[in-house]
């Protein structure tokens, strides 16, 4: 059995006390605890931003590379291990702004990975400025009269993209984070959990108050089907007054180890490369 | 009869002049000849002027001529576009009535082979058949070589189409054999050569497969595509996964990735699907990840000239990168080294964790030669990760670990009980975050200084030519080998001899400040306009060559060109 303490890390955590980060790291533990993988089956990929830093904080393989581009190696990983269980921590600024076409295309890759967007709606790392998913409006010493652009939709993207795992959790709600995380490495295919995330050094908006009175749960209600794709984009598309959470839209559908073929081969990484002969191809030269 | 011809097959884009070019190679080849065939394309599908070129000759060849002997033109614009590249006593085929061409010339001759196509099947589609039979009759080559050659190239198609392309061919070879009288380019048969006809991008991805490449992942971009063709047409065969990546950033992420996982990867790219790289090469120099990156390049800045060569991006791709780390950099000159470099680049890749880069350009990713077959107990796999066995025994590992050599021990994840932390940011023996002085320093000195002086003790010896008896030396890296390689043949009492660089980082500077030794004239022969690899001579050594034979036009050096332009300092001397 996998206890939590196979999974503490001795790395000194950097993140601000009171990080929304913090909810999300224990949420994962949690979900990996009922995983019941050992750490050294599991690899967690990362970018650039506070979210990144994740996998120094938890016990298990860790790829911390470039801003933006986990989702590449990620991606890969699984690729060149599919025995491998390969998470992603990211953030509303790694993945959807300097990562946004790999976001799209790995989508459409549909490797069996799951995504963990840290959103806080700002640029921590870098100090306040705004991010693609900040609030229209909101001021920053970058946009000193309010940010003009309108946030991106990102579980809207996902579902029209063909994400096959649509959801998202709450940092300070931890045991429903988790659940989500066990369904999201469970799903076979890409999984997006999007996670709400107070920053409370640089979004002042944005607080745990302010989205403990809005939030709600769609998967309490019998009658939501997350497999009906156009109310899924309605629920998707709903931000303001009221915020859904929860498994917005799931379907079943082949992913890329199925449709390439590597699901029925041997992990690449355990082929025999000592002496491969080519003498057959090279025939066709001649 | 002649030693060597020179045709030239000429037309618009899509017109099949690759299909002659290849068609006649088997066939000469057959015939016992050398062979070596470049392209000339134009940046588009359909229409502009393309044109193939291949080289006969009971001698081994290593570059293309200025002139042709024979040069057929498959359209219009063609006939007069190629008349200046005639040799003298050489001869253009044409179709008069086809192109409406009036002016009479000595060198013509008119062929209806538009005409022979319809006869054959009904279409002008097999015209190139037609001239591929016009061409073996001028030369008075055995039929059976054009018939076998065809039945090879078209043999994935049905009976019925192999039978007209033969047809067509046969027309042609009767009418050229009944009209043109002169025996001036009969060749005369021997046994049939044995060798391999392969170009350079062949070259690397039979290379690739040969290393273990079980990754690979690119966008596609000229001339590197045909890489990434050739090991798509391997990849079932060979349990190879290859990704078609969103752009040359995810590309050299994703085989980051897989080599993390312990997966032999390689991307290639051009120029400008390098420049993306660049981050993520500097990635691997960080992570200590093994990768192959093979840049073929092509005339820029920007686009440039999508589908011609140029020699320009060495200073690029031995500084490219954010901060220092130790890299290689393999420049093969034929398709040959292209084969044993590549292996060996994956092999180096994996014993210092470090990415190793493969400089091409167009005009050996395209030209074919004959070769002979590779030796494979020169292309040998060296693995140097923890193997899965040795796996077991591992204890308190740490990804990063300090040692003399600055090579850590790489363990492949999962296969050890313990975890594996890589990270971009600088990085303690654990592979956590570290801002520490001490450690930065230490891993600083692991990157850059202890690798590169191991890497330094393994340099790819230079290729020397006549290097004691020439007054005047040519100096040259990549795809230049074959036309200094002439050159120097043909240039009389050995007084030009080259050296080629197969490796030009670490950059071989013992060896050149070795062999440079002595009142020689040297020169460097590069396809560009800035004279590089002077200038990297002279960083390197503090040699200053006397001077550079540049070409930056787009278009490879030819044998004669160099011929002119070394004659002119060996006849005058330059002390």
């Amino acid at each position: 059995m996998a206890d939590v303490k196979d999974f503490m890390s001795n790395d000194p955590i950097a993140w601000c006390p009171g990080c929304g980060d913090f909810g999300i790291l224990n949420a994962l533990k949690a979900a990996l605890v009922k995983l019941g993988r050992k750490p050294k089956d599991i690899v967690i990929a990362s970018g650039i931003g506070q979210a990144a830093k994740l996998p120094h904080y938890i016990k298990c393989n860790c790829i911390n590379g470039l801003h933006g581009r986990s989702l590449s190696y990620a991606a890969a990983v699984k690729i060149a291990n599919r025995e491998l269980t390969v998470l992603v921590t990211t953030g509303d600024g790694d993945c959807y702004s300097e990562g946004g076409n790999h976001f799209i295309h790995n989508i459409r890759r549909n490797t069996d990975i799951t995504v963990i967007v840290h959103n806080n709606q700002i640029y921590a790392l870098t100090k306040g400025q705004a991010s693609p998913s900040t609030d229209e409006g909101y001021v920053t010493k970058v946009q000193p009269q309010g940010v003009i652009l309108e946030p991106i939709r990102s579980l809207e993207m996902a579902i029209a993209l063909g994400a096959g795992f649509v959801s998202r959790g709450y940092s300070a709600d931890m045991d429903h984070l988790s659940w989500l995380m066990l369904e999201g490495i469970n799903h076979k295919g890409f999984s997006l959990i999007e996670v709400l995330q107070p920053c409370v050094s640089f979004n002042k908006k944005n607080t745990y108050e302010w989205y403990s009175k809005r939030i709600y749960k769609v998967n309490d209600d019998p009658a939501y089907d997350p497999r009906n794709f156009a109310a899924a984009f309605q629920k998707a598309s709903e931000w303001g007054d009221r915020i859904p959470t929860g498994i917005i839209y799931r379907i079943e559908k082949p992913s890329y180890g199925e449709k390439s073929g590597l699901d029925k081969v041997p992990p690449l990484v355990d082929s025999n490369i000592d002496n491969i002969d080519i003498t057959g191809i090279l025939k066709g030269y001649a | 009869m002649p030693d060597e011809l020179t045709i030239r097959i000429a037309g618009d884009a899509g017109q099949g002049m690759q299909t002659v070019s290849t068609v006649l190679a088997k066939a000469f080849k057959k015939a016992g000849f050398h062979i070596f065939v470049n392209q000339d394309f134009m940046s588009r599908i359909r229409g502009g002027n393309n044109f193939s070129q291949l080289r006969v000759s009971v001698n081994p060849l290593f570059a293309p001529r200025a002139k042709s002997d024979i040069t057929v033109s498959l359209d219009k614009e063609s006939v007069h576009l190629h008349r200046p590249s005639i040799a003298d006593e050489g001869i253009m085929i044409l179709d008069r009535q086809k192109h409406g061409i009036t002016d009479n010339d000595s060198a013509y001759f008119d062929v209806p082979f538009y005409d022979m196509a319809k006869r054959a099947g009904g279409s002008e589609l097999y015209a190139n058949s037609a001239a591929s039979g016009i061409l073996a009759g001028v030369t008075r080559l055995d039929f059976r070589h054009i018939e076998e050659a065809l039945k090879e190239t078209f043999g994935d198609k049905s009976a019925d189409v192999i039978k007209i392309n033969i047809d067509a061919a046969r027309l042609g070879y009767d009418f050229a054999k009944n009209n043109f009288k002169p025996d001036i380019f009969a060749i005369k048969e021997g046994g049939p050569n044995v060798n391999l006809l392969m170009n350079g991008n062949d070259a690397i991805a039979l290379g690739a497969i040969r290393a273990g490449c079980k990754f690979y992942s690119a966008y596609p971009m000229s001339p590197s595509t045909t890489i990434m063709e050739n090991i798509s047409r391997y990849a079932n065969d060979f349990n190879v996964i290859v990704e078609q990546a969103e752009d040359e950033i995810a590309a050299i992420n994703m085989i980051i990735g897989a080599s993390f996982a312990g997966v032999r990867s390689m991307c290639a790219t051009s120029g400008g699907g390098f420049a993306l790289m660049v981050e993520g090469l500097s990635l691997a120099g960080m992570l200590e990840t093994p990768i192959v990156i093979v840049d073929a390049q092509r005339p820029a800045p920007a686009t440039g000239l999508p589908t011609r060569t140029e020699q320009a991006d060495l200073d690029f791709i031995i500084h490219a990168g954010h901060g220092e780390f130790a890299r290689a950099v393999f420049a093969p000159g034929t398709a040959e080294q292209a084969f044993y470099l590549t292996v060996k680049a994956f092999n180096l890749a994996e014993k210092y964790q470090i990415p190793v880069l493969i400089m091409t350009d167009q005009h050996l990713a395209d030209s074919s030669r004959d070769i002979g077959s590779f030796d494979m107990d020169r292309a040998k796999v060296e693995r140097h990760i923890i193997s899965k066995e040795d796996s077991k025994k591992v204890t308190g590992y740490k990804r990063y670990q300090l040692t003399k050599t600055g090579i850590s021990p790489m363990a492949v994840p999962s296969w050890i009980d313990d975890v594996i932390y890589a990270d971009s940011d600088e990085h303690t023996e654990e592979g956590h975050i570290t801002e520490d002085a001490h450690i930065r320093i230490s891993m600083v000195e692991k990157r850059l200084y202890k690798k590169m002086e191991l890497l330094s003790q393994e340099i790819e010896e230079p290729t020397k030519f006549n290097i004691d008896s020439a007054d005047t030396i040519l100096i040259g890296f990549g795809s230049t080998y074959g036309v200094m390689k002439e050159v120097c043949d043909s240039i009389p009492r050995r007084k030009a001899g080259f050296i080629h660089l197969s490796q030009v980082w670490p950059f071989p500077s013992r060896h050149l400040t070795e062999l440079l030794k002595g009142e020689k004239n040297i020169l460097t022969v590069e396809n560009n306009a800035g004279a590089q690899l002077a200038g990297l001579i002279r960083r390197c050594t503090g040699i200053e060559v006397d001077g550079s034979i540049l070409k930056y036009d787009g278009r490879p050096f030819d044998v004669d060109l160099l011929l002119n332009r070394v004659s002119e300092v060996t006849s005058h001397g330059r002390r």
